[in-house]
């Protein structure tokens, strides 16, 4: 009872005063996550929630992580942030795009914790923001269905028309393109991350459509489940491995590798070292994964996929000019690259797309 | 069959079996409403269906007796919602909202373990040379066994309330729960047998969702399917060969929605989506009208608690 | 053989008893379930019901309990006074989301231009907002006796769609970097429902359910139209030869429950929620209807179970986070809650006779 009259202003800045605190040797550093699905969506949440674990183990001891699952975006957001940092946690992981203004808000009540931001903008002197390279494993994917593809059509299922899309189509497309200039792409839009039901929809939508290799920017295994059912359609894992529905359909994965981010963040901060920044990882650091190529796809296909995958691991940026915006107004000169901004903000198809992005 | 870029034959057979889900958890709340119970938790009973269909087929390794488990599950939390508002008497509305959370939350507990794991496959019926008829083998013939049994379903219900006894007492009871209980019938017993009905119904859509349209389990994968069927309910004035038609129009949008955007155009998603939902209101009202100085669609003791006061 | 027999008037004694016993029954049933997944039942059971009150940093989440119950309280005492006549408006959600666009749309359309008038200017717009769309099936239901349960339900898939259009479509912020959702009113200061006093959590949609429980209690208890509506709900028919005119009660009903759920609405968009965004809308209008039956249709009573509503929230979440039950158990734990407290009611409205046949 004590305790609560000197938390009479605002438990904020009670508590942050005490979170700024050198840590005892004793005493694990405490950080916590915030997942905007359940940890079983076997996708995003999921991969974040495997990394978290894998993290603590790696620190031995030196952190102790707590999480907080299916927190809706919007005011429950600040809350359960608020909370995190009330309990005393000294480092806070939201991990999807709608919790930004939340985090900022929350980050700016507790200025001696450390925050993370995952795939947005805004940044702080004591929160950071990271994301991944998405569309670098897009590319391997686009390289791979171009390859594979008979019918020279690809689908593509959107989640919401973002730029993390935009690029993810874009970089499919350009890769495909350079190997397989008859391939085309088709679009849906699903309007949501998550909802096997419709996702299976979509996929069933593209393969009536005459697509014969479907790649998908939503989480659940239901596309790769619907390619299977018709046969000679090739899938993509999104997010993490999907590997139960190897060797075919799913000839390949995007793996949203978090771990080796997660255990550099927790050290820099048990040591002191943590300061805010923007990390864009990609293939080169580890945080863009490409799952096994399977048996399924020839040889040479995937000798030549690896190549890819080696050359963007070495700086060879997917995309790279000669090319045209879908308007065909040029977007990059030959050999020349798009400086990050662009790509974070990319609200347009590049030339060859047909379908109309929404606006 | 090729229409504006949209082939017609793809879609009819798409929209059968991504409408069978809705089509059967609607014949079954039909049933319940008719008997004067408006039971709104059916997404939380659709979706401990699909979990419980789910565990069954997995565990046993037969998707029939997953589907038997889906619908005992359904019928367990539709007893439950029964004992509550037909015995304990409680607010129908604010019950089913509660059944819908607690099935929800109960379903993600259960389904942990079944999590990206692969159910037992269900097989299209072999219909033999039947499916090879150009355009209505593909639609009438290329299906799972589900399918047609949904189909049956509705066929059953209609003839049961058209022409049978039960059906009659069955809508005497939901019309007026009072005189039915003068004349001797047993109005609780009744509607806990339409009730445990519907559940079971909707307990079978959520496993087709799960064993076959999906086919997998994931936390809260109905997303809303259950709310559909109760607007199909609506959109169908409570005529069960009606269920079907709005069922294959509400499955239909979706099927056409994402069909239109694969063959490349660009439509206003959201208003599409909106659209089922304003003719529902339509014909509702165009009922109301027709109906003003007669009968009204809906069940007239719909929605209220029933206790024989002596 | 159990009988019930009526009650003339509700009792007094069990109106206040049985919410008791169905906590205690809640917390017993519910300690089951959580030793059952491994956890310390009392440890989850104190968490849940005595943290946010009077545990560390309580200050901080008594605040919060007033954001969460707010809406609640607001939503449900207009609700309750339509439940009272027989009038079942059940599509609260949809006019909840269509205060918030009407409020944060008028926002949005000013927007930058500052004025002291802009707030109160879309606390009128969020209120007409409700009220309009209250007034659809209200009007239907006059006019060609439409069952308005049917249509105010329906109302809420129209709302949420017409949502994510605005999300998406006109409403996005155009310096969001392709993302969705509007500009944070939070940020723009004339339309930012602020805390009334900081770190109190109390912003002017607290204070006006606050306003409203009394008002609606004055209403009932006081004044004529409060007798017509108890009249009508009690005895149809008595009620027309008491001069009470149908008409008039559905559209007022159902145009003041429209009105205060479109408030709602609009008090969270500009104030905790700050955006329109797809998800915007938490089901709010469908706990507010579960709040009304909690609170037996009386405004006291919806203050009481508003809290008791928000208190399971934020207890959940704290239980979430610091034993690490999953989210769902806590669903679960709701669901027996609204079960017992459902099911209780049955001794405040019946005696229960053991024994003797029919009368």
């Amino acid at each position: 009872m004590n305790r609560r009259s000197f938390l009479t202003t605002t438990a904020a800045t009670a508590v942050a005063a005490t979170a700024g605190l050198p840590l005892r040797a004793a005493e694990p550093m405490k950080v916590g996550f915030i997942y905007v699905g359940p940890v079983g969506d076997m996708g995003w949440s999921f991969q974040h929630d495997q990394a978290r674990q894998a993290a603590e183990k790696a620190l031995g001891g030196k952190v102790k992580t707590t999480y907080m699952e299916s927190v809706p975006e919007g005011p429950d957001a600040e809350r359960a942030l608020t909370q995190l940092a009330l309990q005393g946690n000294q480092l806070i992981f939201a991990t999807s795009f709608g919790y930004m203004d939340a985090v900022v808000n929350v980050a700016k009540k507790f200025p001696k914790v450390k925050f993370e931001h995952a795939t947005g903008y805004k940044r702080a002197d004591n929160l950071g923001t990271y994301d991944a390279r998405f569309y670098e494993g897009r590319a391997i994917q686009g390289y791979l269905a171009g390859k594979m593809t008979k019918s020279n059509k690809i689908g593509y299922i959107g989640s919401f028309p973002i730029p993390e899309c935009v690029q993810g189509i874009n970089s499919a497309f350009v890769a495909a393109r350079k190997v397989n200039p008859d391939v085309e792409i088709k679009v849906v839009w699903a309007y949501t991350w998550f909802d096997p039901a419709k996702e299976a929809d979509a996929a069933a939508a593209l393969i009536a459509e005459g697509c014969d290799v479907i790649m998908q920017h939503t989480d659940s295994t239901a596309p790769q489940a619907k390619a299977q059912e018709a046969g000679n359609v090739y899938t993509f894992g999104q997010a993490s491995d999907m590997s139960a529905f190897a060797p075919k359909p799913r000839i390949g994965s995007t793996i949203d590798n978090w771990t080796p981010y997660y255990t550099k963040r927790f050290t820099d901060a048990v040591e002191g070292k943590w300061a805010s920044d923007a990390t864009w990882g990609g293939i080169a650091s580890g945080m863009v994964e490409i799952g096994e190529i399977t048996s399924a796809v020839p040889d040479d296909v995937k000798a030549g996929a690896l190549e890819l995958k080696d050359k963007i691991a070495k700086g060879y940026h997917p995309f790279t000019g000669p090319l045209n915006k879908q308007d065909g107004s040029v977007w990059l000169k030959d050999g020349e690259t798009p400086d990050d901004g662009v790509i974070a903000g990319m609200n347009f198809y590049v030339e060859g797309i047909k379908a109309e992005l929404p606006k | 069959m090729i229409v504006g870029g949209i082939d017609v034959v793809t879609l009819i057979s798409m929209l059968m079996v991504a409408s069978t889900p809705v089509l059967l958890a609607a014949t079954g709340e039909l049933v319940a409403e008719k008997s004067g119970v408006l039971n709104l938790g059916v997404e939380g009973m659709m979706i401990v269906g699909a979990v419980a269909g789910f565990a069954a087929a997995v565990t046993t390794g037969s998707p029939v007796l997953g589907f038997a488990g889906g619908a005992l599950a359904g019928a367990a939390m539709a007893a439950l919602f029964a004992l509550l508002t037909q015995v304990f008497l409680s607010n129908q509305t604010a019950t089913g909202l509660a059944l819908t959370l607690f099935g929800l939350g109960l379903s993600a507990l259960v389904g942990k373990p079944f999590e990206g794991v692969r159910p037992p496959p269900t097989g299209k019926v072999p219909f033999g040379p039947l499916s090879d008829i150009p355009m209505l083998g593909r639609i009438l013939f290329s299906h799972d066994w589900v399918v047609y049994l949904s189909l049956a379903l509705v066929a059953a219900v209609w003839g049961m309330l058209k022409y049978s006894r039960a059906g009659l007492i069955l809508r005497a009871v939901g019309e007026n729960h009072d005189a039915a209980h003068a004349l001797g019938y047993r109005v609780i017993a009744v509607r806990f047998a339409a009730l445990a009905f519907g559940g079971a119904l909707a307990g079978l859509g959520g496993a087709y969702l799960s064993l076959i349209r999906v086919p997998q389990w994931t936390e809260g994968m109905t997303a809303g399917a259950g709310w559909i069927a109760l607007a199909i309910v609506v959109f169908a004035s409570w005529r069960a060969g009606r269920v079907l038609i709005g069922a294959y129009l509400f499955g239909g949008i979706t099927a056409l929605q994402l069909q239109l955007q694969a063959a490349g155009y660009a439509i206003p998603v959201h208003l599409l989506t909106m659209a089922p939902y304003v003719l529902t209101i339509v014909v509702l009202v165009v009922l109301s009208a027709l109906h003003r100085h007669g009968a009204q669609a809906a069940p007239a003791a719909l929605g209220r608690s029933f206790h024989a006061s002596n | 053989m159990i009988r019930l027999i009526r009650r003339p008037t509700p009792s007094k004694f069990w109106s206040w008893t049985t919410p008791i016993l169905a906590v205690v029954a809640t917390m017993i049933a519910g300690g089951l379930l959580f030793a059952l997944l491994g956890k310390p039942p009392v440890e989850a059971i104190r968490t849940i019901f005595w943290e946010p009150l009077f545990g560390d940093n309580a200050d901080y989440f008594r605040g919060q309990l007033l954001v969460k119950a707010g809406p609640l309280i607001l939503i449900a005492s207009g609700l309750a006074v339509g439940f009272r006549a027989g009038i079942w408006n059940i599509g609260a959600e949809g006019q909840y989301i269509m205060g918030a666009i009407c409020g944060a749309g008028l926002a949005l359309a000013v927007y930058p231009a500052e004025s002291p008038w802009l707030f109160p200017a879309m606390v009128i717009a969020g209120a007409i907002g409700g009220f309009l769309w209250g007034m659809i099936p209200a009007l239907l239901k006059v006019w060609f006796g439409t069952n308005e349960i049917l249509v105010s339900l329906m109302l809420v898939y129209v709302a949420q769609n017409l949502l994510a259009y605005m999300a998406f479509g006109p409403m996005k912020n155009p310096q969001g970097m392709g993302f969705p959702g509007s500009r944070n009113l939070q940020q723009y200061p004339s339309a930012f429902n602020e805390e009334l006093i900081p770190g109190t959590g109390a912003h002017w949609g607290v204070l006006a359910a606050l306003v409203a429980v009394i008002a609606i209690y004055v209403l009932m208890q006081r004044h004529i139209m409060g007798f017509r509506i108890r009249v009508a709900g009690e005895a149809p028919r008595a009620a027309r030869f008491a001069g009470v005119v149908p008409a008039r009660l559905v559209v007022f009903c159902l145009g003041l429950s429209g009105a205060l759920a479109g408030l709602a609405g609009m008090f969270e968009v500009s104030g905790p929620s700050g955006q329109i965004t797809d998800g915007f809308n938490a089901g709010y209008g469908f706990t507010a209807i579960i709040v009304a039956f909690l609170g037996r249709l009386h405004p006291v009573g919806i203050l009481l179970a508003g809290l008791l509503m928000a208190l399971t929230y934020i207890g959940g979440d704290m239980a979430q986070m610091m034993l690490n039950l999953p989210s769902a158990a806590i669903q679960v734990f709701q669901g027996m809650l609204l079960f017992f407290l459902l099911g209780f009611d049955l001794l405040t409205n019946y005696r229960v006779r053991l024994g003797g046949a029919r009368a």
